[in-house]
Order: C-alpha cells, then structure tokens, then sequence
C-alpha cells in the first residue's frame, strides 16, 4: 500500500429507538487481488481486507468475509435497529495483519 | 439465386472472422472459475443440502460498463426476530478467477437482512447468491451481468 488505509462511515447521530438505520463505511485500500502481473512479469501478491466487522456496544450486528473479487477501497452499507444510546465500533482486517478502526457514537432521542 | 447466395457466404465468412479475431483479443489471460467450482464452494458450504428459490433480491446492474466496480445489493425476506433470522448470505461469481466475492453474516440487531457492496467481475457471468436463515434452510437467487470491460487488470 502507498497509503495507510482511511475508514470513512456515515452513520445518523440520532435516530428513535425502533427505527433501521442505515450504515454507510468505506475504506481506501488497493485490494490487490493477486491476480495482476507487475511489468516485470512477476505476480503482485495478494493483499486485500479479508474481514470487516461491526459492534454496537461490544455486541456484534455485521459481519463481512470478503475475497479477492471485492473491489478496491471497499465499499459496505448494513442495517441496525435502533435500541439504545451507544457506540458502533467498525474494524478492518488486513492480509498482512493490520487492523484499521473507526468508532461513531449513536445517540437515541 | 447465384448471386444472393454468394454475397450470403462472403458476409458469413466476414462475420466468422471478425469472430474469431475478437475472440483472440479478448481471450482471458487468466485462469476462470466456472459454474462447477461455485458448486463445489457450496458444497463445501453446506454439503448436498438443496437450496430452493426465492426469498431473496439480488440487486445487481443487468449491464455493468465497468467491470472493476459492479454494485450488489442483497435483501432477504425476514422478520429478523431472535429466533427467525438470515444467518449467513454467500455470493459467488461464476466466470472470476475465484469465484467467492463476499459472504455477509447478519445477526437479529441488523432489523432488516439487506446489505450492499461492490464487486469486480472479470466478464461477463451469472451471479449465485445463497441465504442461510437461522433454522437452516437455504433460499437461492441468481442474475446474469453482462460486463463491458472486465476488471482484473489483465
């Protein structure tokens, strides 16, 4: 990766309790499938986030297994019901064992 | 008509050639899965258990202009409730070089089993999306994407 990876999430800061709210996260990364070919012949070697995974309060609401055929600088929308006044937290896993995190705090009217 | 029949003939030997010209051109450089590895990856899944139709939308473009970014949705017909549930829902691509793309796990928090990504497709295939409700049974749907340019960068 040239760059470090930077997670962007949209969720609403307030919602009531019972609605379904969608969450929005992106993430900038190459997602080197492993398939292409430098100019030097040699095969660039796989490295992709393979796992993305949601909590609301440490209890888990989504999760993404994704495989090379993902595009890059990922895109994952999802749904959540609202229940109560808390903290999403959102983590990326990468092929080379980095993590990237992004928290956002959801506040119920 | 003599005459009618070889115009006929010289534009189907036209048509064969330019043919088997694009054929050359586009000839994937690499190796691709096809519908038996999906089968297999199913199987690996959830064995010989049937998967039957409906239940679930799979929202992809049926042309798709750009094949390194090919958004997919997926909704599942549920109540979402504690015991009534989409557990897992797998999508495969039969005509990439592997063919898994992504497989979501949904819990009863998510209120409605619907979730979207993007996807590259190296050409032109069928799209196979299997659902696991929480009881166990399958549900399957699958759509057809015609891709303009590939994208596996070749």
């Amino acid at each position: 990766m040239a760059t470090t990876s930077v997670p962007r999430v949209r969720v609403p800061a307030q919602a009531k309790a019972g609605d379904i709210i969608e969450i929005k996260t992106l993430i900038s990364h190459d997602m080197e499938s492993g398939q292409r070919k430098a100019a030097d012949g040699k095969t660039i070697p796989r490295q992709i986030i393979n796992k993305f995974s949601a909590t609301f309060n440490g209890k888990t609401v989504f999760e993404a297994d994704w495989y090379t055929s993902i595009s890059a600088n990922p895109y994952q929308s999802f749904f959540y019901k609202v229940k109560e006044t808390g903290e999403f937290k959102f983590v990326w896993k990468d092929d080379n064992g980095s993590e990237y995190t992004a928290a956002s705090k959801l506040t119920v009217a | 008509m003599a005459s009618g029949d070889r115009f006929c003939s010289r534009r189907r030997a036209l048509q064969l050639a330019f043919a088997a010209s694009a054929g050359l051109i586009l000839a994937p450089r690499f190796a691709l899965a096809d519908a038996n590895a999906v089968a297999d990856e199913i199987k690996k899944l959830y064995g010989d258990k049937k998967a039957t139709d409906g239940k679930i939308k799979l929202d992809v473009p049926q042309i798709a202009e750009n094949g390194l970014v090919v958004p997919v949705s997926i909704d599942v017909e549920s109540p979402m409730s504690a015991d009534d549930y989409v557990k897992a829902v797998h999508v495969f691509a039969d005509g990439n070089p592997l063919p898994q793309v992504f497989s979501f796990r949904f819990t009863p928090e998510c209120g409605k089993a619907s979730a979207s990504t993007r996807m590259r497709l190296a050409q032109t295939q069928n799209i196979l999306c299997i659902a696991e409700m929480s009881n166990g049974t399958l549900y399957s749907a699958k759509a057809e994407v015609k891709v303009t340019i590939g994208g596996c960068g070749g």
